[in-house]
């Protein structure tokens, strides 16, 4: 079995802002990502040999990505895997690139949430073959059973565990208040974060992410065709999905405090990456804070804080901009947003203007390796994604 | 001798006091409480609840028939016994039929039960009633209706209460009623429907019983009357020469309400609770007619003392909090429409495919590793060994709350829904909600047991399924 490593390469990337769009249309979001990313890589929409689009839930087939950037007959696939689909949507780009079938092609992730009239995520369209006999649960619920059992394993009283989370939604919008593409630009305390009205107990309104409209595309090619385009081009170095058997939901042995498919999903690209000790290693991370409690868990599950121990972390800053690994240098799904296709590639944008020095007033010093982490599902039951790009 | 078997009854655990219905309109309090079905709660899922207590212990294998009686069946076409036999989890081959229309359907049903046995077309039959009725807002049947369900089982052995004899009556009468197009029960004037109708077609009825079987009000430990309300049920009881301190049961109204054509079984419940063997028990509805049974009991109803029944579940309540709360609850108000996605319709062949393991609660238990697994799978989550399961039953499996959530954005009568992620004895973990709860109450490790409720109604079809819910009693 190969690796991906060092295979494959971004020379290109776009991302709209990321909010309530009400003025822009799915082709909008498209058409703004797409073309930022054809003029970061300095092709013609014509270059592109074939194209992967991510969406969950605003398009079916691959065919309003050609319709709203009028590909001309190419290629198109749809991709489609809960919250991992952007990213999804680019690991099958690169694969397609890394066999020698293409050699410029385009992965784009949009949604658009807006236009469903609610807050929150739609239905999943699994209707058709279900008996519908589940519990009556959004995602905010099945995530905030997790912070439940965080709370109980670890004896921290629901003050202590709250204060805990709201720490991390700090960081969020902090970072968020230094990216001009997020939804949310404003800094908040730790006091409105813990007295925020409760969407599902023990996680209130600023432990869940923002619902959002955006896209952002990427531009892939092999990497010894990559220096043809720009000087700092930014390699690829790891690609792994990790799709649980929905053990959480079936076995008493699931512990509710982490995430198994997480956890594997690290190790898998930590292996493919090379990575022996990814809290040294790595400089940066993306990782999907659809709510507090999913980010504390990711580090254990990353291995950036010992199993346990992410409330030291936590608390000395470690993961804040100005720390040792900062995570969710943008602000993350809470501040910059969540429209579920494209977000895998967002937390991809992110990484790749760090990893080039273009991150502005948020530029960390000197990073060589940034991750992204997607959580598909809810716990017990994941799709995860964690990929490695570097310098 | 044919007789009765076993007994259970269902009051749910929500009581509205008619201070507080009285309150909203602005009215003088009066006293007492009605028990008041939950909002996924509905005449089956009470029947199955009934059942259940009624069969504790033993076999469904050996029930022969089931017959569900109901004045408010979630059907108009569509029988509701299957549900409820499914839920239980009896046989395929039994002989099953919805008895309805009348309050007087559950004694018949009952007769019906005894006949068959007779008649040697079956050895054990179960027989269930309940009732969610609606008084019209702001009048005397919201005040006095009350919900609930109780069982019987009938057959000739172990019988804990012996049939001396039944006597019956019709009468075609319009005292009180619900048309095709009618929500709400209406009667008439009520002195008309007291003195022609209830007074007049008991008494003849009794009498006619007490003579045929050469008997008198003084033979009897205990009189069982249904009646539509307390003045009735005195006038008529007085009547007939039994004592009303000393003979009539109690008929709950104080505390449950009039729940229809559950109430003559639930009044004979909590008769029998309290009765001691060789008593005679005179047991009465009305509705259409009259329907009379002679019981006498045996030393066997001993055996069935460990029913939650009328006592056990009288004891567990909790008051709804206000009037509106009701009026929420049985949909009788409109409320403003959740900015939230439209539920989705279950898929038909799916619930079908699905009626064991969705109606029953059957999961598997891998013959491999011993894991048992809800719902049913193919592959085994913990040792991956293929189709080698064995059927696995949750419903009477107790668990405990692994952890939870309180969710206030899901789409919810009863805010904020409550999911857990339940471990239970014996093993096997399942994903569901937690009804008939005080979410405060709710905490990691709380025991929980497995109740069978009314999940959505979405394509015009109910779908029904199991939650979880505080050790009752």
């Amino acid at each position: 079995m190969e690796s991906i490593k060092d295979k494959v390469a971004i020379v290109g990337m776009g991302c709209t802002k990321f909010g309530e769009n009400w003025e822009m249309s799915p082709t909008d979001l498209i058409v703004e990502a797409a073309y930022e990313a054809y003029e970061d890589a300095g092709i013609q929409p014509e270059d592109v040999q074939a194209a992967w689009f991510g969406t969950l839930w605003t398009a079916e087939a691959g065919v309003l990505l050609a319709q709203a950037l009028k590909l001309q007959y190419k290629p198109v696939t749809r991709v489609e895997n809960f919250c991992a689909t952007g990213s999804d949507a680019f690991r099958n780009a690169c694969y397609a690139v890394a066999a020698g079938v293409y050699d410029v092609v385009l992965a784009l992730g949009m949604e658009k949430l807006k236009d469903f009239g609610y807050s929150g995520l739609p239905n999943n369209k699994l209707a058709v073959t279900n008996t519908q006999r589940d519990r009556t649960i959004t995602p905010p619920s099945q995530y905030a059973m997790m912070a439940t059992r965080y709370f109980a394993k670890y004896d921290l009283s629901p003050e202590e565990g709250k204060k805990l989370l709201a720490q991390i939604a700090v960081k969020n919008h902090h970072n968020g208040t230094l990216t001009p593409k997020a939804h949310f630009q404003v800094d908040v305390t730790l006091e409105q974060v813990i007295n925020a009205p409760i969407i599902a107990w023990p996680l209130g309104l600023f432990d869940c992410c923002g619902v959002s409209d955006g896209a952002a595309a990427a531009i892939i090619t092999r990497t010894d065709m990559a220096k043809k385009f720009r000087p700092d081009p930014v390699y690829v170095k790891a690609l792994q999905i990790c799709t649980g058997p929905i053990e959480g939901f079936l076995s008493t042995e699931y512990d509710y405090t982490h995430v198994e498919e997480t956890y594997r999903c690290g190790l898998a690209a930590y292996a493919e990456a090379g990575i022996k000790n990814p809290r040294k290693e790595i400089s940066l991370a993306q990782v999907h804070d659809c709510f507090t409690i999913t980010e504390l868990t990711i580090y254990e599950d990353l291995q950036f804080s010992p199993r346990g121990r992410a409330r030291e972390d936590i608390e000395a800053g470690t993961f804040n901009l100005g720390g040792k690994l900062p995570v969710n240098s943008d602000g993350g799904l809470k501040c910059f947003g969540h429209p579920v296709g494209a977000t895998g590639l967002r937390q991809m944008y992110e990484d790749y203007k760090q990893l080039q020095g273009k991150a502005g007033l948020r530029q960390i010093k000197n990073p060589k390796l940034a991750l992204t982490h997607n959580f598909g599902g809810v716990p017990g039951a994941a799709v995860i994604s964690t990929l490695i790009v570097g310098l | 001798m044919i007789g009765i078997t076993s007994y259970g009854a269902y009051i749910p655990l929500h009581r509205l006091s008619r201070a507080e219905i009285c309150k909203a309109w602005g009215e003088n309090p009066l006293p007492g409480e009605k028990a008041v079905a939950n909002y996924d709660e509905d005449s089956i899922t009470m029947a199955v609840a009934a059942s259940r207590d009624c069969i504790k212990g033993v076999d469904p294998y050996t029930i022969d028939g089931l017959y569900f009686a109901s004045t408010t069946s979630p059907y108009r076409e569509k029988q509701s016994t299957p549900i409820v036999a499914g839920a239980l989890d009896l046989r395929r081959d039994i002989f099953a039929a919805d008895f309805s229309n009348s309050l007087r359907s559950g004694t018949e049903a009952v007769r019906a039960a005894i006949d068959a046995i007779n008649g040697d077309s079956a050895k054990s039959v179960l027989v269930c009633a309940a009732d969610v009725r609606l008084g019209f807002p702001h009048g005397d049947k919201e005040l006095n209706c009350g919900d609930g369900a109780g069982a019987l089982l009938l057959g000739n052995t172990g019988v804990i209460a012996n049939l001396e004899g039944t006597y019956t009556v019709t009468d075609e009468i319009i005292d009180v009623w619900r048309s095709d197009k009618d929500i709400f029960v209406r009667s008439w004037e009520e002195r008309f429907g007291r003195e022609e109708g209830y007074t007049k077609v008991v008494s003849e009825t009794v009498s006619s019983a007490l003579k045929k079987y050469n008997l008198t009000a003084k033979d009897f430990s205990k009189a069982v009357f249904y009646a539509p309300d307390a003045r009735t049920l005195n006038i008529a009881a007085r009547k007939l020469g039994f004592d009303l301190k000393t003979q009539v049961q109690d008929p709950l109204y104080s505390v449950v309400g009039n729940t229809g054509t559950a109430l003559s079984f639930m009044l004979l419940v909590a008769a029998l609770e309290e009765a001691k063997p060789r008593d005679r028990i005179l047991w009465v509805s009305y509705g259409d007619g009259c329907d009379v049974y002679i019981l006498r009991v045996t030393k066997e109803i001993e055996n069935v003392r460990d029913r939650r029944g009328i006592k056990g579940h009288l004891e567990s309540k909790r008051m709804l909090p206000s009037y509106q709360k009701y009026l929420r609850w049985r949909e009788i108000i409109p409320v403003e429409p959740p900015a939230r996605p439209p539920l989705e319709q279950p898929s038909v062949p799916a619930l079908w495919r699905d009626r064991k393991g969705g109606l029953a609660l059957y999961g598997v238990r891998c013959k491999r590793c011993g894991n048992p697994q809800y719902p049913a799978q193919r592959v085994c989550v913990k040792c991956q060994a293929k189709d080698e399961f064995e059927d696995y039953r949750f419903a009477n499996n107790k668990g405990v709350v692994f952890t939870f959530s309180q969710d206030n954005l899901a789409v919810a009568m009863d805010p904020p829904s409550s999911c857990a992620a339940i471990d239970f004895e014996g093993g096997g973990r399942i994903m569901c909600d937690i009804t008939d709860r005080d979410p405060q109450e709710v905490k990691v490790g709380m025991p929980v047991e497995m109740t069978f409720r009314k999940l959505h109604y979405v394509g015009n079809f109910y779908n029904y399924w199991w939650k979880c819910q505080p050790i009752r009693c």
